[in-house]
C-alpha cells in the first residue's frame, strides 16, 4: 500500500475533454461497448461510430474477460459471445489503433488481462492504439500502485470506482488517485439494467462532488434516458453499459444503437 | 518456520492480496478486523472450540492403515476429516465463519460449492446458528453431486445453479461475488478455501490449522515422532494447509496433490482472479481455462495463494494424478480399509499408491479429508 504513485496534476485527454464539456454546461454520456463482438453481420466499430454519432462524450470500450465478476448477465454473454469469436486484447486493440473515433476512449476490463500481458506492455499497447485511460473493476486503490505507476508512465489514465459502501474518509483518497473521471457505482450490485434508479446513484454522486472536482460519472445500473438525466441532476455524467449491450445483441445494430444513445443525449441536452 | 500471519496486505510472498471490486473493499477489510479481533478472544475461540467438540465430533482419530501398508509397502495413517459431522473437513472453517459472521451481525450467509461439501457444512451452519442460506453450484456438480444437492435442500439452504462458463466450482465463485457485491450489508460470504481475497485464504487457514495440531500430537503420541511426508488433495487448498500448518516447522516433507485437470500449481503461471494473485490456469491472454477433473471438488484453475507460496519457495510440492488413478485408489482404500473416501482425498492416495516404490518402507500421513458417500452414484455410472 505504500507504493501506490501520486497521480500525476496534469489531466490526461480524457479528463480534459469531460472537464471541458462540463465547463460548458453539458452533461457527460460515456456508452460502454463489448470489444470484438459482432452480431447478425454487424461490426463492433460500426456500433462504436454510431454512438459517437449520436453523442458520445468518451466510449468505454470492454475487453472482454473469461470471468467478470463485476458483470451482471447481459454483459456476461457479450463477453462470451465475444471472446467465442475470437476477440483478443491485442485483436480488439488493433482494430481500434486502426479507426478514426474521434472521441477519447477508455478500456474496461479486468486486472489479469493487464497482468498476464505485463503492467508495460498492456499500458503502451492502449497508448498506442490511442485509448486515454484504463478502468479495472477489481483493482481497488490499495492494490492499484504497480499497474499506476506503468499507466502514469505511458500516459494512460487510470479511471478508479468509488461505491456506496466506502466511508467517507475513503471517497478523497480514491478521487486523488483517480485519472479521468471518478466512476461512481450508482448501487450495490453488478451491471444490468434496473427499472428505476436507485437512490444510493444520487446519494454517492453528491457525496464525491463534495469532495472532488474531477468528473463524476455514475454507472452500473443506468438504464434509459430519464434515470439519466435524473441522476445528473447531481452528477456530471452517466455511464451507460447493460442497457445499449442488450441492444446490441438483440440485433438492433448501430442504427438501434445510435437511436437509443441519440435518446440519452436529448434528455440530457433538455 | 511456522506459517505466517500475512499482515495488512494479506501477502504470501508475492502472492495473496485483495483484488475485489470496491464496494467490497470494505467489506474485506471490516473482516480482516472483526477476525483479528475474535481470534485474539478467548470467549469466541472457547465457543468455537465447544463447537467443534461437542457439535462437529472433534478431534478427527488418526487412524493406522495395516492392510493398505502392506499392499503397498508404504506405512500410510489417516487424519479422519471424514468422521466430522457433515462428512468433511469443510465443517471446521465453516463453524468459526458462522459464528465470526453472527458476531459481525450478518444474518445471512452466502456461498460456492463445488462438491457440494462446502455447501452442505454452510447449509447445517446456518440452520443451527438461525440464519439464512444461499449456496451457488455449477450446474454440472449439481447432477454429479445431486445427493448433496438435496442434503442442502433438507437443511434449509436454496441452491442455486450457476449456468455460465465451465458451469463448476470457478462459476460458482463468481456468482457468489457478484450475490455479495449486492448484498454485503446483511450478508457474510462464507468462501469454502484458502482462497480468494485477505483475510480469507489466512482465516480459513487458521480455522483448519485444528487438524494440523491435533495430526501433530496424534503422530507424536504414535510414532513417538513425525511422519515422513505429509500429503492431501488440493483444490482451493484449505485441507491441505490445515495439516501442513501442523508440520511445517518440521522436517516432514508436504506433498499436495492435484488433479491433472485442474493443476493450478503444476501447469499454471501467476495471474489474479477471484480477488487473489496466485497460480493459475489461464491462456496466454489472461482468459482462465476450465478445468476437468472427475471431482467436482478439485475441478478448480486456481489455487489459494499460499500454496504459490509454498510451492515457489520449495517448502511443499505438488504432484499431479489422473482420473483414472484416482478412480483406482477410491477402490483400493476401499477394499483394503473398509474406508470409501470422497473423490478428493483419493487424489492423495492415488499418488502415494502410484508412486510407492520412491515412498518404500516411509511413513506416510494422509488428510482424509471427506466421506465417499457423495461420489457413490457418480462411481456406480464409472465402474458400472
Ligand atoms: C472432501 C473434500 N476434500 C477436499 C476438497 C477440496 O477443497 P480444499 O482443497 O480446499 O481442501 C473438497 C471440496 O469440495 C472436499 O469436499
Amino acid at each position: 500500500m505504500s507504493d501506490i504513485p501520486v497521480a500525476p496534476a496534469e489531466p490526461g485527454a480524457l479528463e480534459r475533454t469531460l472537464r471541458a464539456g462540463r465547463d460548458e454546461g453539458r452533461k457527460l454520456l460515456v456508452p460502454y461497448l463489448t470489444g470484438g463482438l459482432t452480431v447478425g453481420g454487424d461490426h463492433w466499430l460500426d456500433v462504436l461510430s454510431a454512438v459517437v454519432d449520436a453523442g458520445a462524450d468518451a466510449v468505454e470500450i470492454g475487453i472482454p474477460f473469461s470471468d467478470p465478476v463485476m458483470d451482471g448477465p447481459i454483459i456476461q454473454e457479450a463477453s462470451e459471445r465475444a471472446l467465442a469469436q475470437g476477440a483478443t486484447p491485442l485483436s480488439i486493440l488493433d482494430e481500434v489503433r486502426r479507426a478514426d473515433v474521434g472521441v477519447p476512449l477508455a478500456v474496461m476490463t479486468y486486472y489479469n488481462v493487464a497482468f498476464r500481458m505485463g503492467h508495460e506492455r498492456f499500458a503502451s499497447s492502449l497508448a498506442d492504439a490511442g485509448v486515454s485511460a484504463a478502468i479495472l473493476p477489481d483493482l481497488p486503490y490499495e492494490e492499484v500502485g504497480p499497474w499506476a505507476a506503468a499507466a502514469d508512465a505511458a500516459g494512460v489514465e487510470t479511471v478508479l470506482l468509488a461505491a456506496p459502501t466506502a466511508p467517507d474518509d475513503r471517497l478523497p483518497v480514491v478521487c486523488a488517485r483517480a485519472r479521468g473521471f471518478v466512476y461512481a457505482v450508482g448501487l450495490l450490485g453488478v451491471t444490468g439494467e434496473r427499472t428505476a434508479l436507485a437512490a444510493s446513484s444520487l446519494e454517492i454522486a453528491s457525496r464525491l462532488k463534495a469532495v472532488t472536482d474531477k468528473p463524476v460519472l455514475v454507472g452500473v445500473g443506468i438504464s434509459d434516458a430519464a434515470q439519466a438525466a435524473e441522476v445528473c441532476a447531481v452528477a456530471d455524467g452517466v455511464v451507460v453499459g447493460s442497457a445499449l449491450v442488450r441492444r446490441v445483441l438483440a440485433g438492433e445494430g448501430p442504427a438501434g444503437a445510435a437511436a437509443f444513445i441519440g435518446g440519452i443525449r436529448s434528455a440530457l441536452d433538455a | 518456520m511456522a506459517l505466517a500471519d500475512p499482515g495488512p496486505t494479506g501477502r504470501f510472498g508475492e502472492y495473496g492480496g485483495q483484488f475485489v471490486p470496491e464496494t467490497l473493499v470494505p467489506a474485506c477489510q471490516e473482516l480482516e478486523r472483526s477476525f483479528r479481533s475474535a481470534w485474539a478472544d478467548p470467549a469466541f475461540r472457547g465457543e468455537l472450540d465447544r463447537l467443534l467438540s461437542d457439535y462437529a465430533g472433534r478431534p478427527s482419530p488418526l487412524t493406522e492403515c495395516e492392510r493398505l501398508s502392506e499392499e503397498l509397502g508404504v506405512r500410510v495413517l489417516l487424519k479422519r476429516e471424514d468422521l466430522n459431522h457433515t462428512g468433511s473437513h469443510k465443517i471446521n472453517n465453516v463453524l468459526g465463519q458462522a459464528l465470526l459472521a453472527r458476531r459481525m451481525g450478518k444474518t445471512r450467509l452466502v456461498a460456492e460449492t463445488g462438491a457440494g461439501q462446502h455447501g452442505v457444512a454452510s447449509a447445517t451452519a446456518a440452520a443451527l446458528m438461525g440464519m439464512e442460506c444461499r449456496v451457488y453450484m455449477g450446474e454440472v456438480d449439481m447432477e454429479r453431486q445431486a445427493l448433496n444437492v438435496f442434503r442442502m435442500q433438507l437443511l434449509g439452504a436454496e441452491v442455486v445453479p450457476a449456468t455460465s462458463g465451465s458451469r463448476t466450482l470457478k462459476d460458482a465463485v463468481n456468482e457468489a461475488m457478484r450475490d455479495w457485491v449486492a448484498t454485503v450489508g446483511d450478508t457474510h460470504y462464507c468462501l469454502g478455501s484458502v482462497m480468494g481475497p485477505h483475510p480469507y485464504p489466512w482465516m480459513v487457514r487458521e480455522f483448519h490449522a485444528v487438524i494440523g495440531a491435533e495430526a501433530r500430537q496424534q503422530c507424536e503420541r504414535h510414532l513417538g515422532g513425525t511422519p515422513d511426508v505429509v500429503t492431501a488433495c488440493v483444490g482451493g487448498g484449505s485441507n491441505a494447509i490445515g495439516i501442513f500448518s501442523g508440520f511445517v516447522d518440521t522436517d516432514a516433507e508436504l506433498v499436495g496433490v492435484e488433479p491433472a485437470g485442474g493443476a493450478a500449481v503444476g501447469r499454471g503461471v501467476p495471474g489474479v482472479v477471484h480477488g487473489m494473485k496466485s497460480y493459475l490456469m489461464q491462456d496466454e491472454f489472461g482468459q482462465v481455462q476450465e478445468a476437468h477433473s472427475i471431482s467436482a471438488g478439485l475441478d478448480y484453475p486456481g489455487v489459494g495463494p499460499e500454496h504459490s507460496h509454498l510451492a515457489s519457495i520449495g517448502r511443499a510440492r505438488y504432484e499431479q494424478v489422473t482420473d483414472d488413478e484416482v478412480i483406482a485408489a477410491f477402490q483400493l482404500l476401499s477394499r483394503t480399509e473398509g474406508i470409501i473416501p470422497a473423490l478428493e482425498p483419493a487424489h492423495a492416495i492415488a499418488w502415494l499408491s502410484r508412486d510407492r516404490e520412491l515412498l518404500a518402507g516411509r511413513t506416510v500421513l494422509v488428510n482424509m479429508s471427506g466421506r465417499g458417500d457423495k461420489d457413490v452414484a457418480q462411481m456406480m455410472d464409472v465402474l458400472g
